[in-house]
């Protein structure tokens, strides 16, 4: 009888040891936590300087459509009237035909602004993020189009599935208070 | 004369500033004269951080309100309330990230990588679950768990697996387990969130692969209780091993069991255990022996599981998106294949040296062979503890639940004919007041 009050008090101290063990282990998880944690919430962003314009942003993204889309930065443009991110490489003719727009959902709107100049636009509810006009506008233009995650979008994926098949390592996770990575001019 | 000087310099910065123009840019901005004026670049701003906050709060608020349902209330009803609460809060509404079990990644990548900070929510989400098992059982699992109560809600015909199924299908949650943590530890990919079976669901889109496995699974869930808690749930795991130690527990029967047997079947998780029998005088002794032979056995399972780990530590190391750019750049190099990659085009432009790229993957691979042993010796590990516990008896003299095994749902409560006596005693008592 004193034997196995023996082997039961063994079990006892044994199991409070190990619960004593767990209770510190998350102790020192939320210290470590703590302790690495910056204060800034991070949210996912494309740098436009690493984009290569594969079109997987338009596909992988775990939204339909994706949150990725194309921003423009009007102070880069040259509001060319033979825009290539807006037309298609040898166009028939320099309107707003769909045959000779670039944008496969059609969400770039062209508006005469002044002779001879053009304003383009991008209606993001069309938009899919596929990135061909980003890749026309830095093959021949200003490179003013370029893609972003759009944060009204975005779910902030613990792991972006994006960032995930993004051939260019071109994510990044920025500060929530800086969320975007605008093109801006350099002036002169 | 230095009049002339100074004019010369402005002229030249002037000039040389608006060549710099031209160079940036090859249709210089125009000079508009219609009086247009550039719009602004929109930048609608994230979800504001406060929510994150908020989350946290309902998070253990919703712990804290399963904690007090299942162990004082004891109430089926409340409890699943509180089920479906979750379900549409964390699921739907929060879209199902972070979740607890995703956290796990972010808690290991934060030990293993200094640079890394973590989300004070991801943090939030791992640590207070496990904390709340130790004092009360896996009650996160039974009320709070969106995953869980996706499945707990489809859950309509329970069948029994066997025993010795369940125990070897759980193996496939400890490999998942070990795998999730060295996938995060080298900074390979989070395989938890990646192959999350029922986050599309909560966000009614995504991949098309991972919604038909959560739709299989919900199918499967209609007969077996939880499929993706049982078997598959690395942080489950985890919760398992807390819930042994735990303070507090739920038990089936609110007084003292009268072995009528009647929630034997009650457990759609197969959780409950039978009160135990005294040994057999042969079998002690045949026990007795195969327990030593186990006990030989877990050095060499560890040791031959951490052998198998090592020999797969290339095979592990192409998670890693570094060793895959290494080897496609060395193939190209090499000339065993034609044509190049957008992988291998984007690492040609960042004008890195392929030796440096080398140099990390193989630095990588060696962090994968101690990675892929300890992987393999965990495993071996828990082979060889399964063994062994399967030959030590614990007595029981009544109906339990499993500790470790029990989601906490309280589905058996109602099978006690105490607790029924409990009920009536508690409205009784409400009456004469």
């Amino acid at each position: 009888m004193a034997d196995s009050n023996e082997t039961v008090g063994r079990r006892r101290f044994l199991r409070e040891g190990l619960w004593g063990a767990c209770l510190a282990g998350l102790g020192g998880a939320a210290g470590l936590s703590a302790a690495r944690n910056n204060q800034k919430d991070t949210v996912w962003q494309i740098d436009p300087n690493l984009c290569i314009q594969c079109g997987n942003c338009a596909t992988y993204c775990v939204l339909e459509p994706s949150a990725v889309k194309c921003v423009h930065s009007y102070a880069i443009c040259g509001y060319c009237d033979l825009c290539t991110a807006y037309l298609v490489p040898e166009p028939k003719s320099l309107d707003t035909g769909a045959e000779n727009e670039l944008c496969p959902t059609g969400a770039i709107k062209r508006t005469f602004v002044e002779d001879p100049y053009y304003q383009y636009t991008i209606d993001e509810s069309l938009c899919n993020g596929c990135g061909k006009c980003v890749k026309g506008c830095n093959a021949f233009g200003n490179g003013s189009l370029y893609l972003q995650v759009r944060h009204d979008r975005c779910v902030n994926c613990n792991e972006c599935a994006i960032a995930v098949a993004c051939p260019s390592n071109a994510f990044k996770r920025v500060p929530a208070d800086q969320p975007y990575l605008l093109k801006e001019a350099v002036h002169g | 004369m230095t009049r002339f000087a100074l004019l010369t310099v402005c002229a030249a910065v002037l000039l040389g500033s608006s060549l710099d123009v031209l160079a940036d840019y090859r249709f210089p901005p125009p000079d508009f004269e219609s009086g247009y004026e550039l719009p602004d670049t929109t930048i609608p701003p994230p979800r504001d951080t406060v929510y994150e906050y908020i989350d946290a709060a309902v998070f253990l608020g919703a712990l804290a309100l399963a904690s007090y349902l299942i162990l004082k209330k004891r109430s089926r009803r409340a409890i699943f309330a509180l089920t479906v609460f979750s379900l549409l809060y964390f699921g739907f509404w929060r879209q199902g990230c972070i979740c607890a079990i995703g956290a796990l990644q972010n808690v290991t990548l934060t030990i293993f990588d200094s640079s890394y900070a973590i989300p004070i929510t991801a943090a939030l989400f791992f640590i207070l679950p496990l904390g709340f098992t130790l004092f009360f059982g896996r009650t996160f699992c039974g009320a709070v768990c969106p995953l869980g109560a996706i499945q707990d809600v489809v859950l309509v015909h329970p069948v029994q697996v066997p025993r010795w199924l369940e125990s070897g299908l759980r193996l496939l949650g400890y490999t998942y387990l070990g795998a999730a943590v060295l996938f995060a530890a080298t900074g390979s990919a989070f395989i938890i969130c990646r192959y999350d079976p029922f986050v599309g669901f909560f966000r009614l889109s995504g991949n098309w692969n991972m919604l038909v496995l959560g739709a299989c699974l919900l199918l499967i869930g209609l007969f077996i209780g939880r499929p993706y808690c049982r078997f598959l749930c690395p942080y489950g795991m985890i919760l398992r091993q807390f819930s042994r130690l735990s303070r507090y527990r739920v038990t089936i029967t609110p007084t003292e069991c009268v072995k009528c047997r009647l929630c034997e079947d009650a457990c759609p998780f197969g959780a409950i255990r039978e009160p135990t029998e005294d040994w057999p005088e042969g079998e002690y002794r045949v026990a007795k022996r195969r327990l030593v032979v186990f006990l030989l056995l877990l050095p060499i399972l560890v040791a031959a599981g951490g052998w198998v780990g090592y020999l797969l530590r290339d095979k592990l190391a192409q998670m890693h998106p570094t060793v895959r750019t290494a080897e496609r750049v060395r193939l190209e190099e090499t000339g065993q294949v034609e044509g190049t990659t957008d992988v291998s085009d984007a690492f040609r432009a960042t004008g890195r040296a392929s030796g440096e790229l080398y140099e990390g993957a193989s630095a990588l691979r060696g962090r994968f062979g101690i990675g892929g042993a300890l992987l393999g010796g965990f495993l071996g590990f828990v082979i060889a503890g399964k063994l062994i516990a399967l030959t030590v008896r614990r007595g029981r003299s009544e109906y339990e639940a499993d500790r470790a095994s029990c989601f906490a749902c309280g589905r058996c409560y109602k099978y006690c004919p105490k607790e029924h006596e409990r009920l009536k005693q508690k409205k009784e008592k409400v009456i004469a007041h």
